[in-house]
């Protein structure tokens, strides 16, 4: 793909980098409006739009005001903390859940597999919308609505099927072998699952929970259904940031954000390489 | 024996007391410039004299009726006080949802002797009802996009003029104030104006003003959203409540200047929701009979250019907190601004606000 | 011990018994594993769905509110054209009273005014009067007196309508029909709109997951043909937004598209378009689709290139080889095999866009919103949750039946994340 062979015609030369452009622009058009809320982060006036002064380099235009905004203000600083009492708690009880669950999944015999599979990828596939309406509902009626709870387990059913779908995949190259020959040299299944099974499929755990973290970390159309004032996450108080008062504080809270992703994607990534690191020693 | 009897007492007194002192409120409001001045106003003050309340903000003010039928459905109602509007407020009152006030046993007298109710006057307009504001919905225009050689706008009428003010204008979502604005914009007097939206005619010669601009407008559903428009130039003129515009071009300087011919008067105030426990109750009223009294009115037009609801907290209206300038001329109330002004029939308004706002939701989808 | 005696197993059982009980030891084992989870779905999840959907046929208001009114309703008749007689009037009299007293009367008039415009006022204005009511003079006349709407056969062929427990109604009302009292027909013109959202629904999730489709393809081609580190790489690139936040994403496309925003501008100083009259971006449905793509890219463009990464680089040799041109090869070789991830990365993207909320409502306008935006609507403010339930039925539908074919080509235990 990246040297052509020397018998090419000029067309076929032509066209080659005519696609390498396309794509070089499709890759522009889903990176350009991440990084460009950057840069408008810094600015030292309450635009949307570079500054005369931002476009000349000028120091003079850029700030790190609303930095000092986001950090300084009682709203901003409690979505944050909200966010981060809801989403590791979420997070724990889908992996917990959702591993055991997909270890069962991943035996031979499992009665109504198909039927089970649907129910626990549903909350993905549901629009939330729907969801949200009907755990305002639900959960209104069993005293849940507005409540730390409430939220959290919604936010926990949510990131299910990401755990279920990530640890199902690692367990399908599982050697089951490795399970019958620990058994054979006395280990109880217990030990066996800790000291085998876990440490092999811990990589499709991890990332299963770094999504099911970012579902609720990211999660915005439930909350405001659910939650009330005492639950609101980062992106309920952005979700009311937009709609009210749009000041360049949001852009840096989604400067943050952004930073945020770029760790949980490189650990994601370097899981996987771990991953298959793993799987490669193992035998099959 | 005595002495342990008083210890016991105590102990008592101070486990039953424990709990109201760690209590949070829940306040809900508006948001934006609104609820900051709230917080500065009363919030604040309240919190400082009594250190164990916690109020704690929501901004779902717009979702008010949803949200408390929802928790009277479920016997568990989370806020304690609810800031509405009036014709909320009468919705919410019909339906059982608010609790009714006994105003001159439940809210301050005024502090120029006058009771509660003669306070307030003619703002009492539900049982539920507890006055704060009043408000007017208005007109702001950006100075700079006004066609040279062009006099500014003026008022409601403006908008509908789009071959003197070309460009975007932003309305609200709803059909309140937008049908009343057609109609007296298409030459209807004002003392027909609701009588003729009763008559299937009035409606539709209402939908069709409105038709005319339909294609150029914006339509707004959260209050601070006009204003970010008018800001950020993507609109040349928008209905916006006064105190908001007030706060973009006092306190921002952002350039956009005021229509105010045929605004829209009303009035916000508090109800407290039905069923609470008579703990929380007795929490909610002692918050709002603080938040309502003479001075505490008067200092909310210190933040924000809303008129204080009470006769008596008319001549205590000063200067704006920060700005040092004059709040009066910035009032709706002020007979500069008051040239035409249209009062807003919230009872009518209760009685046709199921029919209209379906076939305005239907208008807008056409 | 005879010669067809079964095996043994070392427990001394028969070893297909044993066997068997193994199996079903396994079973039970995987089960109890599963268990703990499947409750918790079911719990929090598929039983307030459930719930809400109950919503969509529930109807037990009327009947609850004026329950003399329906049975001395049951007698009349509503083909008649006749207002009913004293009977019925007395009976509303006494239910009105108790309804008035409980502060019942206004949400019932609501509830109503979704099946006649009008209902809502007249129950008001009537509940307002009903204390005053003189118990010993006739009722009718004095209902009348109250408002004369009340005389219109209408009034009452809607109640009686809506006096069982469970209503079609709603479900009706989800696609602009109502019942009549001829049977089911139409909605007045000026109130139809339903259809139309939802066919505006599809029409945009179609555009969105189409032009997915043409940016996903030559992204997917790339990676999927490019040496392992360089695609590693470029991978980050779409992995990056898939992983950033949606009000981020959001936010960023609306600072993009304004008509003072950073798109505009740049086309206004390299002088494309006229200063007065910048390109309108957002608030329509342009904003909708453009936004939209770029969130949902990333769920086109994974499926396709873990299919695009099975294809043999052989058969396009082969093909090559023997003399078909690039555009053959690719059209009849190398595009048939790419199918599949066109069906699973197509159905995945347009079965997330069309339970889109969020983005539509932050630069969708009136033009580019979705259904989704109106069952909000009408559970946070028109509180027509009847309605919103039956539209989020009708939705949900559409979604499980293409869920229902998602499973059939890929699998759901097939789908991959990044």
């Amino acid at each position: 793909m990246s040297k052509l062979p020397p018998y090419t015609t000029t067309g076929q030369r032509a066209w080659h980098y005519t696609f390498l452009s396309i794509c070089a622009l499709i890759f522009f058009f889903l990176i350009f409006p991440i990084l460009i809320i950057i840069p408008l982060s810094f600015n030292a006036q309450n635009f949307f739009t570079f500054t005369p002064e931002m476009l000349a380099l000028d120091p003079a235009g850029f700030s790190t005001k609303h930095y000092a905004d986001f950090f300084n203000s009682s709203d901003w600083q409690n979505a944050l903390k909200n966010s981060f009492r809801i989403a590791p708690v979420a997070t724990v009880i889908s992996v917990t859940f959702g591993t055991l669950a997909a270890i069962g999944l991943s035996q031979s015999h499992v009665p109504f597999k198909g039927l089970i599979m649907a129910v626990l990828i549903s909350p993905m596939i549901v629009p939330l919308i729907i969801s949200a309406a009907g755990m305002y509902f639900f959960y209104s009626r069993i005293g849940l609505q507005g409540t730390y709870i409430g939220v959290v387990l919604a936010h926990a059913v949510l990131g299910i099927p990401f755990v279920i779908i990530t640890v199902t995949a690692t367990l399908i190259g599982f050697d089951k072998s490795l399970t019958r020959a620990s058994a054979s040299m006395g280990a109880g299944p217990v030990r066996t699952f800790f000291k085998i099974q876990m440490p092999l499929i811990l990589p499709g755990v991890i990332s299963g929970g770094l999504f099911a973290f970012i579902t609720s970390f990211d999660e915005v159309v439930v909350v405001l259904f659910v939650g009330s004032a005492g639950q609101k996450t980062l992106p309920w108080q952005m979700f009311i940031g937009m709609r009210e008062q749009i000041s360049p504080t949001i852009l840096a809270v989604a400067t943050l954000m952004v930073a945020i992703s770029i760790v949980l994607l490189t650990t994601l990534e370097l899981l996987r390489r771990r991953s298959e690191r793993l799987r490669g020693m193992s035998p099959g | 024996m005595k002495f342990n009897k008083i210890m016991l007492g105590a102990s008592v007194l101070a486990l039953s007391t424990t709990p109201l002192m760690a209590q949070d409120m829940t306040i809900v409001s508006w948001g934006g410039a609104y609820s900051s001045s709230q917080q500065n106003a009363y919030h604040d003050p309240y919190m400082a004299t009594n250190p164990g309340v916690n109020i704690i903000n929501d901004e779902s003010s717009a979702e008010a009726v949803a949200k408390l039928r929802a928790m009277a459905e479920a016997g568990n109602t989370t806020w304690d006080v609810v800031d509405v509007e009036a014709a909320d407020a009468i919705r919410l009152c019909d339906e059982g949802l608010a609790m009714e006030i006994d105003v001159d046993s439940q809210l301050a007298p005024g502090d120029d002797g006058s009771t509660a109710t003669e306070d307030f006057g003619n703002m009492l307009v539900s049982e539920c009802f507890i006055p704060q504001i009043v408000f007017s919905t208005t007109f702001g225009y950006r100075t700079d996009m006004v066609p040279e050689g062009t006099p500014a706008p003026t008022g409601a009428c403006d908008v509908f003029d789009l071959e003197t003010y070309p460009g975007k204008r932003s309305l609200n979502k709803q059909p309140i104030a937008n049908m009343e604005w057609a109609l007296i914009c298409d030459g209807v007097a004002y003392d027909d104006v609701y009588d003729m939206l009763e008559t299937d005619e009035g409606q539709a010669r209402a939908f069709a003003k409105l038709d005319t601009i339909k294609d150029e407008t914006i339509w707004w559903s959260a209050s601070a959203e006009p204003v970010q428009l008018l800001a950020d130039g993507e609109v040349f003129m928008a209905s916006a409540y006064n105190g908001r515009l007030f706060s973009m071009i006092a306190e921002q300087g952002q350039p956009v200047g005021m229509a105010w011919d045929w605004q829209m008067y009303d009035l916000d105030g508090w109800i407290i929701p039905a069923n609470l426990s008579d703990e929380r109750r007795q929490a909610a009223l002692d918050y709002v009979y603080f938040a309502t009294d003479t001075q505490r009115l008067a200092d909310q037009a210190k933040y924000i250019s809303y008129g204080p609801a009470r006769a008596s907290s008319a001549p205590l209206v000063g200067k704006h907190a920060t700005l040092g300038i004059d709040m009066g001329p910035h009032m709706p109330t002020d007979p500069r601004n008051a040239e035409n002004t249209f009062v807003k029939n919230y009872s009518w308004w209760a009685d046709y606000r199921d029919d209209l706002d379906e076939k305005f939701q239907a208008w807008l989808l056409q | 011990m005879s010669d067809s005696s079964p095996v043994i197993a070392a427990d001394g059982r028969p070893l297909k018994a044993s066997l068997n009980r193994a199996l079903r030891r396994q079973k039970i084992r995987a089960l109890l594993l599963i268990a703990p989870l499947l409750l918790f779905v079911l719990v929090t999840f598929i039983a307030p769905i459930a719930d809400m959907l109950f919503r969509s046929v529930e109807n037990d208001i009327v009947s609850n509110t004026l329950p003399r009114t329906v049975v001395a309703l049951d007698d009349w008749d509503a083909g008649s054209g006749e207002t009913p007689d004293e009977m019925i009037f007395a009976a509303l009299a006494a239910d009105l009273a108790e309804a008035v007293a409980a502060k019942r009367h206004t949400q019932l008039g609501t509830r109503l005014n979704y099946e006649l415009s009008g209902m809502s006022s007249l129950f008001r204005k009537t509940g307002r009067q009903v204390k005053k009511l003189d118990m010993d003079a006739p009722f009718r006349e004095q209902f009348l007196e109250i408002e004369e709407d009340w005389a219109d056969p209408e009034i009452w062929i809607t109640i009686k309508a809506n006096s069982s427990k469970y209503t079609a109604g709603y479900f009706l009302n989800a696609v602009d029909l109502q019942n009549g009292p001829d049977g089911i027909e139409a909605r007045p013109e000026n109130q139809r709109i339903y259809v139309k959202l939802f066919g505006r629904t599809i029409f945009l999730s179609i555009s969105i997951t189409l032009s997915c489709f043409l940016l996903g393809y030559p992204i997917a081609f790339l990676l999927a043909n490019l040496k392992a580190r360089t695609s590693n790489i470029l991978m980050i690139l779409v992995l990056l937004p898939f992983w950033t936040s949606l009000l981020v994403r959001t936010s960023a496309w609306k600072v993009l598209l304004q008509q003072q925003g950073v798109i505009n501008d740049v086309l206004v100083w390299i002088g494309l378009v006229a200063d007065d009259n910048r390109l309108e971006l957002i608030n329509n449905q342009t904003g909708t689709i453009i936004a939209m793509t770029h969130i949902l890219l990333p769920f086109m463009i994974l499926p396709l290139y873990s299919v695009m990464k099975t294809i043999p680089i052989t058969y396009v040799r082969a093909a090559k080889s023997l003399g078909a041109t690039n555009w053959t090869t690719f059209w009849r070789v190398y595009f048939p095999q790419s199918v599949p991830g066109i069906g699973a990365g197509s159905i995945l993207v347009f079965i997330l866009a069309i339970g889109y909320y969020i983005t539509p409502a932050l630069v969708g306008g009136t033009s580019g919103t979705f259904i989704s935006n109106r069952i909000a609507y009408h559970i946070s403010s028109s509180l027509n949750w009847g309605l919103g339930a039956a539209l989020g039925a009708i939705l949900l539908a559409l979604v499980l039946v293409l869920y229902g074919l998602y499973d059939k080509i890929v699998g759901i235990d097939n789908v991959k994340l990044g």
